[in-house]
C-alpha cells in the first residue's frame, strides 16, 4: 500500500470524524443528562440539513451564515419537542423514551418524503469546490472548515457547561438528580434545556455538513448507527470521549472502505459497535 | 369469569373468520391482502414474543426474517434443496441466529436499551455482509424462478393464504400458551423485574435465550413465506430497518405482551397502508400515521389498541 494514499486516507478520515463529532457530542450530552437514549438524533439532525438547503434556495442565506440562526432554531425545536412530547409522554420509563424518538424519527423522515420526495438534494456554494491541499491529501474547504468548526463548537460548550451557572446546574442533574431537585434546581426545566443544547448542536451539525454533503429523507440513517458508536465509544455521557471516539470512527470508516472495498468497508462501524457493546459497554475511557 | 370465556370462544371465532375469509372474498386483491395482514400477524408476533411477553425490546428482528428468507433460497437456488425444505431449515436458521446473539448480548449481560441498539446493529451488519459477498447474490439480491406447482413451493394465491393462516395460527398459539405456562410466568416475571426474577431462582439468561430462539424461529419461517410468495429478497429487503420497525410498530400499536395484539397491528397497518395507497401518490403519509400512533400509544395506551376492545375487564 503506498504511503500517500494510506496517508491521504487518514487525513480525510479525520476530517470525517470531525464533522460526526458535533453529532455525537449533542447525542452524549443528552444521554449524559437525561440517561436516555435519543433515537430521534439523525431525523432531527436531516430536519435541520433541510433547513439549511432552504435557507439557501429560497432565503439566499450562505450555510455558515445561517449557522447562529439554526443552532436557535434547532435548541429551541429540541426545548419545545422535549417538554410537549419527550417529558410528558414516556411516563418515565428508559423503553418508552426509546420507542417514543423512534415512533418521531419515522414521522420526521416520512414526513420529509411526503413533502419533499426522496431525492437527494445538494446545494452548490462558491467555496464547494475549492480544494486545500494538506499533506498527501487534497481535501474540499468545507471539510476542513467543518472539522475546525466543530472542535471549536464542541470546545465551547465543553466550556459552557463547565464554566456557567447553567452549565453547573446541568452537571447536577447529569450526577444526581434527586440531589439537584433537593437543592432547588428544576430538573424538568434542566432536562429540557439539555435535550434543547443537544439538539442544537445538530442545527450547527447541518450548518457545517451541507456545502460538502447531500441531503435527503433517509439521511439521518447515515449518522444514527455511527453516533451511537461513537457514543458507545467514547462513554455514554463523556464529551471527551464523543470528540476522540468520532475521530476513531472517522478514520475506520475511511481505513475499512480503502481496505476492505466500498460494499464490504461499512461493516467496520458496525463491527466496532458491537465489539464495544459487547466487551466494554462502558466505553473505551471509563475507569 | 363466565363459562363461555373470551379466552376459548375469540380463538375460535377468529380461526373460523379466516378460514371462510377468502372463500367468501375471492378477488385477487382481497386473498393478497389477507395473507399480508397474516403475514405482518406471523411478523409481529415474533416481535412481541420477544419485546411483550420477555420484555426485551429489539431494534433489529429484521434480522430473523432476512436470515430465514436467504436461508431458505439459498439452500433452493445455489444447493438444488426441495423447496419447502426451506421453510425449517428457515425457521431453524432464525432460531440459530437468535440464539447466537442473544446469548452474545445477554453474556456481556446488555439490557433495555442497550439490547435494542445491539439488535440494530446486527441487523446492519448482515445487511452489509449480504450486500457484500457473493453467495446471496450480493445488492441485486436473489430472484426465485417463476415455477409454479406445489412440488417448487410456489402455490396459488389461496394456497400461500393457508399457509400463511397457519403459521399465524401457530404464532397466536405459542403467544397462548405464554400466557398459561410456567415458562411464560418467567418471562413476565423478567420483564416486569429482572432483578427479583432471578432473586427468586429464575435462570434469566437461558430463558431469554429460549425466548429469543422462539422469535428468531417465527420470523425466520415468516421470511421463507416472503421469499417464496414474492418470489425475490435483496439485503435491504431482508434486513433493513424499515422492516425491524415494521415488526416493532405492529406488536406496539396493537398492543405488546398480548396475545391477538399483533392480529389487531397487521390489521390496522395494513388498512392504514392500503387506504392511504389510494389517497395519495405520495410516499410516506402512512407510516407518518404509525409513527404517530406509537407515539400516541406510548403515551395513553400502554397496551396497545386491543385496550380498546377490553371493555370486559376495565374497571368500573
Amino acid at each position: 500500500m503506498d504511503a500517500t494514499i494510506l496517508g491521504a486516507a487518514a487525513i480525510n478520515g479525520l476530517l470525517l470524524g470531525g464533522s460526526y463529532a458535533l453529532v455525537a457530542v449533542g447525542l452524549t450530552l443528552i444521554y449524559g443528562v437525561l440517561h436516555i437514549i435519543n433515537f430521534a438524533h439523525g431525523s432531527l439532525l436531516m430536519l435541520a440539513m433541510y433547513g439549511v438547503y432552504f435557507l439557501l434556495t429560497k432565503a439566499h442565506v450562505d450555510p455558515y451564515a445561517a449557522l447562529p440562526a439554526m443552532i436557535a432554531a434547532m435548541f429551541a425545536a429540541g426545548y419545545i419537542l422535549y417538554r410537549a412530547l419527550i417529558g410528558r409522554f414516556s411516563h418515565g420509563r428508559d423503553e418508552n423514551i426509546l420507542l417514543i424518538t423512534l415512533g418521531l424519527s419515522i414521522v420526521l423522515e416520512n414526513a420529509a418524503l411526503f413533502f419533499f420526495k426522496g431525492d437527494s438534494l445538494n446545494i452548490s456554494v462558491a467555496y464547494s469546490d475549492r480544494m486545500i491541499e494538506l499533506g498527501p491529501a487534497l481535501v474540499p474547504l468545507p471539510k476542513l472548515v467543518s472539522f475546525l468548526a466543530s472542535l471549536v463548537l464542541c470546545g465551547a460548550l465543553a466550556l459552557f457547561i463547565r464554566r456557567t451557572d447553567l452549565g453547573k446546574a446541568i452537571r447536577a442533574v447529569a450526577k444526581e438528580r434527586h440531589g439537584a431537585r433537593l437543592v432547588g434546581i428544576d430538573v424538568e426545566r434542566v432536562f429540557a434545556i439539555s435535550y434543547g443544547i443537544g439538539i442544537a448542536c445538530l442545527g450547527a451539525a447541518a450548518c457545517l455538513l451541507m456545502p460538502s454533503f447531500y441531503v435527503s429523507p433517509t439521511v439521518g440513517h447515515l449518522f444514527v448507527i455511527v453516533a451511537f458508536t461513537i457514543v458507545v465509544l467514547g462513554g455514554m455521557g463523556s464529551f471527551v470521549g464523543a470528540l476522540v471516539g468520532a475521530l476513531i470512527i472517522g478514520l475506520t470508516e475511511s481505513l475499512s472502505g480503502l481496505f476492505l472495498g466500498e460494499a464490504l468497508g461499512q461493516i467496520g462501524i458496525s463491527a466496532i459497535f458491537i465489539l464495544i457493546l459487547l466487551f466494554r459497554p462502558t466505553g473505551l475511557f471509563s475507569r | 369469569m363466565s363459562r363461555l370465556s373470551p379466552g376459548i370462544v375469540s380463538p375460535l371465532i377468529l380461526l373460523g373468520a379466516v378460514l371462510l375469509y377468502p372463500l367468501v372474498f375471492r378477488s385477487n386483491f382481497a386473498v393478497n391482502l389477507g395473507v399480508l395482514v397474516l403475514f405482518l400477524t406471523v411478523l409481529g408476533q415474533s416481535w412481541n414474543i420477544a419485546g411483550g411477553f420477555a420484555g426485551q425490546l429489539s431494534f433489529g428482528h429484521a434480522v430473523f426474517f432476512g436470515v430465514g428468507a436467504y436461508a431458505s433460497s439459498i439452500l433452493q437456488l445455489k444447493l438444488g434443496a426441495q423447496p419447502w425444505l426451506g421453510l425449517p431449515a428457515a425457521a431453524l436458521a432464525g432460531a440459530l441466529v437468535g440464539t447466537l446473539i442473544a446469548a452474545l448480548s445477554f453474556h456481556a449481560g446488555l439490557r433495555g436499551s442497550y439490547f435494542a441498539l445491539i439488535t440494530l446493529a446486527f441487523a446492519e451488519a448482515f445487511r452489509i455482509l449480504a450486500n457484500a459477498v457473493g453467495f446471496t447474490g450480493g445488492g441485486v439480491g436473489l430472484l426465485v424462478p417463476l415455477k409454479p406447482g406445489f412440488a417448487s413451493f410456489q402455490l396459488e394465491r389461496i394456497g400461500f393464504y393457508y399457509l400463511i393462516a397457519a403459521l399465524a395460527a401457530v404464532s397466536v398459539g405459542v403467544a397462548i400458551w405464554l400466557t398459561r405456562s410456567r415458562f411464560g410466568a418467567r418471562l413476565a416475571a423478567i420483564r416486569e423485574n429482572e432483578d427479583a426474577a432471578r432473586a427468586l431462582g429464575i435462570d434469566t439468561f437461558r430463558e431469554k435465550v429460549k425466548v429469543m430462539a422462539l422469535s428468531g424461529a417465527l420470523a425466520g419461517a415468516g421470511g421463507c413465506f416472503y421469499a417464496q410468495y414474492f418470489l425475490y429478497i435483496d439485503p435491504s429487503v431482508a434486513f433493513g430497518v424499515d422492516k425491524s420497525v415494521e415488526m416493532l410498530l405492529v406488536a406496539m400499536i396493537g398492543g405488546a405482551g398480548t396475545v391477538y395484539g399483533p392480529l389487531i397491528g397487521a390489521f390496522l397497518l395494513t388498512l392504514i397502508g392500503e387506504s392511504t395507497r389510494e389517497l395519495t401518490e405520495a410516499q410516506g403519509l402512512s407510516l407518518i400515521l404509525y409513527g404517530a400512533l406509537l407515539i400516541l400509544i406510548i403515551g395513553f395506551l400502554p397496551n396497545g389498541l386491543i385496550d380498546l376492545l377490553r371493555w370486559r375487564r376495565r374497571r368500573a
